[in-house]
């Protein structure tokens, strides 16, 4: 999907054309707007000109503007990607944008999903620390250059973006798999010391929508914005999986 | 749609076919070097155990990985009710199966 960006070029008159999904799923269509062109300019920054400039009624999802929340993935051009990071000359195609909301995900709004699918999958996955410990214990000591504390390191600067969920196509054809994003997550807390649930968390990872659905397409980290390997993270849930199903599963 | 099972199921006929294949297709090279012929095939197979063994797991072996395979392409692109996926996948199994058999009896008997 990355070749579709390709051969980008300036916009002819100054101004971008710009392409933006209306309304819902269902009943929305494309509305075109016209935005001046700028130096350094991102797809968010686009997105909110339109907003302020010449629809305010346009609905969309932002934060941080620098790429640590995960609030504005959008689909750019076909291609998830994280809009306040993403320059608009790196993906218009002769000055031409479409920007559409996330794929894999209910549309309440324009550009604004419903994230609620993703996370409740977090939660399916048991994405969250089982900790062992309580404030009074004193601070977990761990060896950075154990292969459990690299493997957790490998995967835990996921900002939630849910830019792999859209980018999956086994969350379009199952919609009980649980996805790249909280299979990644479950993985590197498989790999956290301080956690006590790990049995627990590999049967909720292995479950009907669990990692073994994974054909390993790798769309989720070619399109990853901050580069992590989702199927990376996958194929060691598998393998864990494996270990577990001839008696050597985690405790 | 794909259980941990049916999974490492698929995975361990994976890699009983292998090595399988290799064989088949190393045999089929050497069998054909003489021209092919229907007697001096049937020399070869006809009442050994060893080949019967050989061509029965293999042939097991593909029913199964071929019917999980298909389940989770069904269950995919057509999202069918699970029962109808369960018996659509038993019925690939058994057919693959009981033709893959007929074909070991027709060259072991």
């Amino acid at each position: 999907m990355g070749s579709i960006d390709s051969g980008s070029q300036p916009a002819a008159n100054g101004k971008l054309e710009i392409k933006i999904w209306r309304g819902r799923a269902k009943d929305g269509a494309f509305s075109a707007y016209q935005v001046p062109e700028q130096a350094h300019q991102t797809v968010l920054d686009v997105v909110t000109y339109v907003q302020r400039r010449i629809d305010a009624t346009l609905a969309y999802r932002f934060a941080c503007r620098v790429g640590m929340c995960g609030s504005c993935a959008m689909t750019v051009n076909g291609v998830p990607r994280w809009t306040c990071r993403t320059d608009v000359k790196t993906v218009a195609r002769k000055g031409r944008l479409v920007i559409e909301p996330l794929r894999n995900l209910p549309v309440v709004k324009d550009l604004v999903t419903d994230m609620a699918p993703f996370f409740d999958k977090w939660q399916a996955a048991e994405g969250r620390l089982q900790a062992t410990s309580d404030r009074e214990a004193e601070v977990a000591t761990i060896d950075p250059a154990s292969p459990e504390r690299k493997a957790a390191d490998a995967g835990v600067e996921c900002i939630n973006c849910a830019v792999c969920y859209s980018a999956c196509d086994v969350v379009t054809w199952n919609p009980d798999y649980l996805g790249p994003a909280a299979l990644n997550r479950a993985w590197t807390l498989q790999n956290d010391e301080r956690d006590g649930g790990k049995a627990e968390r590999l049967r909720a990872v292995t479950s009907d929508g669990g990692c073994q659905n994974c054909h390993s397409h790798q769309s989720c980290t070619e399109h990853c914005p901050v580069g992590l390997s989702p199927t990376a993270s996958i194929a060691g849930l598998k393998r864990m999986a494996t270990r577990a199903a001839f008696g050597r599963g985690p405790r | 749609m794909i259980g941990p099972r049916l999974w490492l199921l698929q995975r361990a006929t994976a890699l009983i076919m292998a090595p399988f294949v290799l064989v088949h297709l190393g045999l089929i090279i050497v069998a054909v070097q003489g021209g092919l012929d229907a007697s001096e095939i049937l020399a070869r197979t006809q009442g050994s155990w060893g080949w019967a063994l050989f061509y029965v797991a293999f042939v097991l072996a593909v029913a199964i990985h071929a019917a999980i395979g298909l389940r989770v392409v069904i269950a995919e692109t057509l999202r069918p009710r699970r029962w109808v996926l369960n018996l659509t996948a038993w019925v690939i199994l058994i057919v693959l199966a009981v033709l893959g058999l007929r074909a070991v009896y027709a060259v072991i008997a």
